[in-house]
C-alpha cells in the first residue's frame, strides 16, 4: 500500500478519487464518514488492514439491504420484453446486439428485435446490421415513422415467431425533452397493454463517462418507466462511472451489466466487489 | 431534485455575502467551499476546480475584498470574469481560408462526431457559402457510412465512401483526390469513435492526420460527460493536436463543466457547441454566454 497511517491525508486522498470517478459529493461524505466511523471502531492503524474495510462498508452502502440480481427477468410463460432507453449516443443499440447475444448463447432463448429509433439517421440499418450478425429477425419501420406502431408490429411478429424474447431498441432522448419522453410513454404502455407484466425488464443504458446529470437521467426515465436495471457501458475506458453509487443511494436502481468494449461478447453481469476494487484501485495499491 | 443547479448554488452563497455588508477572511472561506461544491456537481474537473479556488481567493485578496463595502457585487465579477477567462475570453471562428480547407472531426464513441459533421457541413454551405464534401472515414461501427449518408441526402451534400472493405487511410487518399477534382471547397472527415488509450485506433487517426494535413481537427465532446473528459481531452489533444472542440447536446440540463475542463487542460477553444439533434442546431460557442449560463447571470 501507499500509505503507511491511516490519516486526515488517507482519507482527504480517499475523497478525492471517488469524487474524480464521478461519484457525486454527497455520497462521497456519506461513504467516506461511514468508513472513518468502521476504522475509529476497529482502531485500525494498520493500512493493509483498511482494504477490506472499505470493499466491505462500500458494498453494504451500494446494497443497502435490497435484493440485488444480475440475471433477467424472464416471464413465467410467453414473451419476454426488453426496453432500452436513454440519453443519445450512450450505448443502447450496441448493449442490444451483446446481450441478445448473451441470452441466446447462455439461456438458449429465440430472441428478435425491433428496431423503434425511426429517428437517428442510421439508426435502422444498425439494428439490421446487429440481427445479421446474431441470426436473428429485425422488425423495422418507415425511417421517420411513429415508433410505438413499430414496437406494436415487433410484440405482434414476436408472438407469431413464438420468440421468448423481444429487445426493443429506442432513439435517444434527452430526459428533459418532454415530447420525447412523452413517445417513450406511449411505447412503454403499448408493450404494457399487449404483454402481461411487460416489459419485463426496461434497462437504463448510461456511459461510464457520465458524470452528475447521471442522476437527473435516472430520475427523469424513472418517472416515465419503470427501470429495472443500469447497463454501465464504455467501462472499457478509463472512466470509472462512479455516478451510478449516487444513482443506487438515491434510487435503489442497481446496476445490471457492464459494457466492455464494441465486439459482440463485450457484454458482463455487474460484479460489485470487481467494481469497488476498480474505483479504489489507486488507493488500496 | 438533489442537486441545486451551479448557478442556484452560487446565487445562494452569494446570497449570503450580500446580505453582509463586510466580507471576512472567515465567510470568504465558506463561500469558496460553496462555489467548490457547485463546480464539482457541475463536472468541472477535480483538480480543475482547486486552481480556480485558488486564484478566486488571491484575486478577491488581490482587490481587499475583506472589508469592501460591496463584497458581493465584488465577488460575483471576480467569479464570473476567472470563468471567461478558463472558457477563452473570445469567441474562436473555425479557420476555412484555405482551398480546400480539411476538417477532421474525432473523439469517444457516441460523442455527436457524425452528427456534428453533418452541422457543420450545413453551417458552412449555409453561411459561408463553401461546397463541403463529407468522407466517410468509419469502417467499424455499424452503419455509419449509411448514417453519414442519410445526413449527406438530407442536406445535399457529397458523401464520398468507399464501404468497410477499404482502411480509412486508402478512403481519405482517395476522398481527397476527389474533393479536389469536384471543387470542395471544404473536406469533412468522419471518423469511428475511439478510446484515448486504444492505441492501434489512435495510430490509425495519427496516419490520417499525415495524410490528409488537416487544418482543424476537431475533438468531440459530450456535455453530459463527467471528470474524466479532461484526461480524455487531454489525451488526444497530445497525441494528435487538437485545434478545436464541439461541445454537443447542450440542450440536455446538464450543466457543462466539462467545457471549462477542456479548456483548462489543453488550452483548446471551443468552436462549436451542439443544442439538438437536428443539422441545423449548432451554434458558435460564446465563452461570455457560457459563464453566464453556469453562473445564471
Ligand atoms: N468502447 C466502448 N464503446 C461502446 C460500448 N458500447 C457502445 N459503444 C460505442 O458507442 C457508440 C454509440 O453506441 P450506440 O449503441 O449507437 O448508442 P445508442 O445509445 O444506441 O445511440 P443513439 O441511438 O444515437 O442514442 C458506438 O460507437 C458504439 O460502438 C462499450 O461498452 N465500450
Ligand atoms: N440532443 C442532442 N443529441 C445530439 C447532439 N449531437 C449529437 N447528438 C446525438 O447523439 C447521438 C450520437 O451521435 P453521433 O453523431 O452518432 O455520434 P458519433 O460520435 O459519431 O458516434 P460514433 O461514431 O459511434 O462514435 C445521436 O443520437 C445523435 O443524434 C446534440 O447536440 N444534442
Ligand atoms: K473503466
Ligand atoms: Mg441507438
Ligand atoms: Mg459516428
Amino acid at each position: 500500500a501507499r500509505y503507511r497511517e491511516i490519516d486526515d491525508n488517507y482519507f482527504e486522498e480517499l475523497e478525492n478519487i471517488l469524487i474524480m470517478s464521478d461519484v457525486g459529493v454527497n455520497m462521497v461524505m456519506t461513504i467516506v464518514d461511514e468508513i472513518k466511523k468502521e476504522v475509529r471502531l476497529n482502531n485500525i492503524k494498520d493500512p493493509r488492514e483498511i482494504n477490506e474495510i472499505i470493499a466491505d462498508k462500500m458494498f453494504v452502502i451500494y446494497a443497502n439491504d435490497s435484493i440485488m440480481t444480475t440475471k433477467l427477468n424472464y416471464a413465467k410463460e410467453g414473451l419476454t420484453v426488453i426496453l432500452m432507453v436513454g440519453v443519445n449516443g450512450a450505448g443502447k443499440t450496441t448493449t442490444i446486439g451483446k446481450l441478445a447475444h448473451k441470452i441466446m448463447e447462455e439461456d438458449h432463448k429465440k430472441v428478435m428485435v425491433a428496431a423503434g429509433d425511426t429517428f437517428r439517421a442510421g439508426a435502422i440499418d444498425q439494428l439490421a446490421v446487429w440481427a445479421e450478425r446474431l441470426g436473428i429477425e429485425c422488425v423495422t419501420g418507415k425511417e421517420g415513422g411513429d415508433p410505438s406502431s413499430v414496437i406494436f408490429d415487433g410484440l405482434k411478429r414476436a408472438k407469431e415467431a413464438h420468440a421468448d424474447v423481444l429487445i426493443c431498441d429506442t432513439a435517444g432522448r434527452l430526459q428533459n425533452k418532454v415530447g420525447l419522453m412523452k413517445e417513450l410513454e406511449k411505447m412503454n404502455r403499448i408493450i404494457k397493454r399487449e404483454v402481461p407484466d411487460g416489459p419485463q425488464e426496461t434497462l437504463l443504458v448510461i456511459d461510464a463517462t457520465t458524470g452528475q446529470n447521471g442522476v437527473n437521467q435516472a430520475v427523469e426515465f424513472s418517472k416515465i418507466t419503470d427501470i429495472t436495471g443500469i447497463v454501465l457501458t464504455k467501462m472499457d475506458g478509463t472512466a470509472k462511472g462512479g455516478i451510478v453509487l449516487s444513482i443506487k443511494d438515491m434510487l435503489n436502481i442497481p446496476v445490471k451489466f457492464i459494457g466492455l468494449g464494441e465486439k459482440i461478447d463485450d457484454l458482463q453481469e455487474f460484479d460489485l466487489e470487481q467494481y469497488i476494487y476498480g474505483l479504489c484501485h489507486d488507493l488500496m495499491g | 431534485m438533489a442537486f441545486e443547479s451551479l448557478s442556484d448554488r452560487l446565487q445562494e452563497s452569494l446570497k449570503k455575502i450580500r446580505g453582509q455588508s463586510v466580507l471576512t477572511d472567515e465567510n470568504m472561506e465558506d463561500m469558496l467551499r460553496e462555489i467548490r461544491l457547485a463546480l464539482l456537481e457541475a463536472d468541472v474537473n477535480f483538480n480543475v476546480v482547486k486552481e480556480f479556488i485558488d486564484h478566486t481567493r488571491e484575486k478577491a485578496k488581490g482587490q481587499n475584498v475583506v472589508g469592501s463595502l460591496k463584497p458581493g457585487q465584488l465577488v460575483v465579477k471576480i467569479v464570473h470574469d476567472e470563468l471567461v477567462e478558463l472558457l477563452g475570453t473570445e469567441v474562436s471562428e473555425i479557420n476555412v481560408d484555405k482551398n480546400p480547407t480539411i476538417i477532421m472531426m474525432v473523439g469517444l464513441q457516441g460523442s455527436g462526431k457524425t452528427t456534428s459533421a453533418g452541422k457543420i457541413a450545413k453551417y458552412l454551405r449555409d453561411k459561408k457559402g463553401k461546397k463541403p464534401l463529407m468522407v466517410a472515414a468509419d469502417i467499424y461501427r455499424p452503419a455509419a457510412i449509411e448514417q453519414l449518408k442519410t445526413l449527406g441526402e438530407t442536406l445535399d451534400v457529397p458523401v464520398f465512401a468507399k464501404g468497410t472493405e477499404f482502411s480509412a487511410e486508402e478512403i481519405v487518399t482517395e476522398a481527397l483526390e476527389y474533393g479536389r477534382t469536384n471543387n470542395n471547397d471544404v473536406i469533412l472527415i468522419d471518423t469511428a469513435g475511439r478510446l484515448q488509450i486504444d492505441e492501434r485506433l489512435m495510430k490509425e487517426l495519427e496516419n490520417l492526420k499525415a495524410i490528409a494535413n488537416p487544418d482543424e481537427i476537431l475533438l468531440v465532446v459530450d456535455a453530459l460527460a463527467g471528470q474524466e473528459i479532461a484526461n480524455v481531452a487531454q489525451s488526444f489533444n497530445d497525441q494528435l493536436g487538437v485545434t478545436g472542440a464541439v461541445l454537443t447536446k447542450l440542450d440536455g440540463d446538464s450543466r457543462g463543466g466539462g467545457a471549462i475542463s477542456i479548456r483548462y487542460m489543453t488550452g483548446v477553444p471551443i468552436k462549436f457547441i451542439g443544442t439538438g439533434e437536428k443539422l441545423e442546431n449548432i451554434d458558435l460557442f460564446y465563452p461570455d454566454r457560457m459563464a453566464d449560463r453556469i453562473l445564471g447571470m
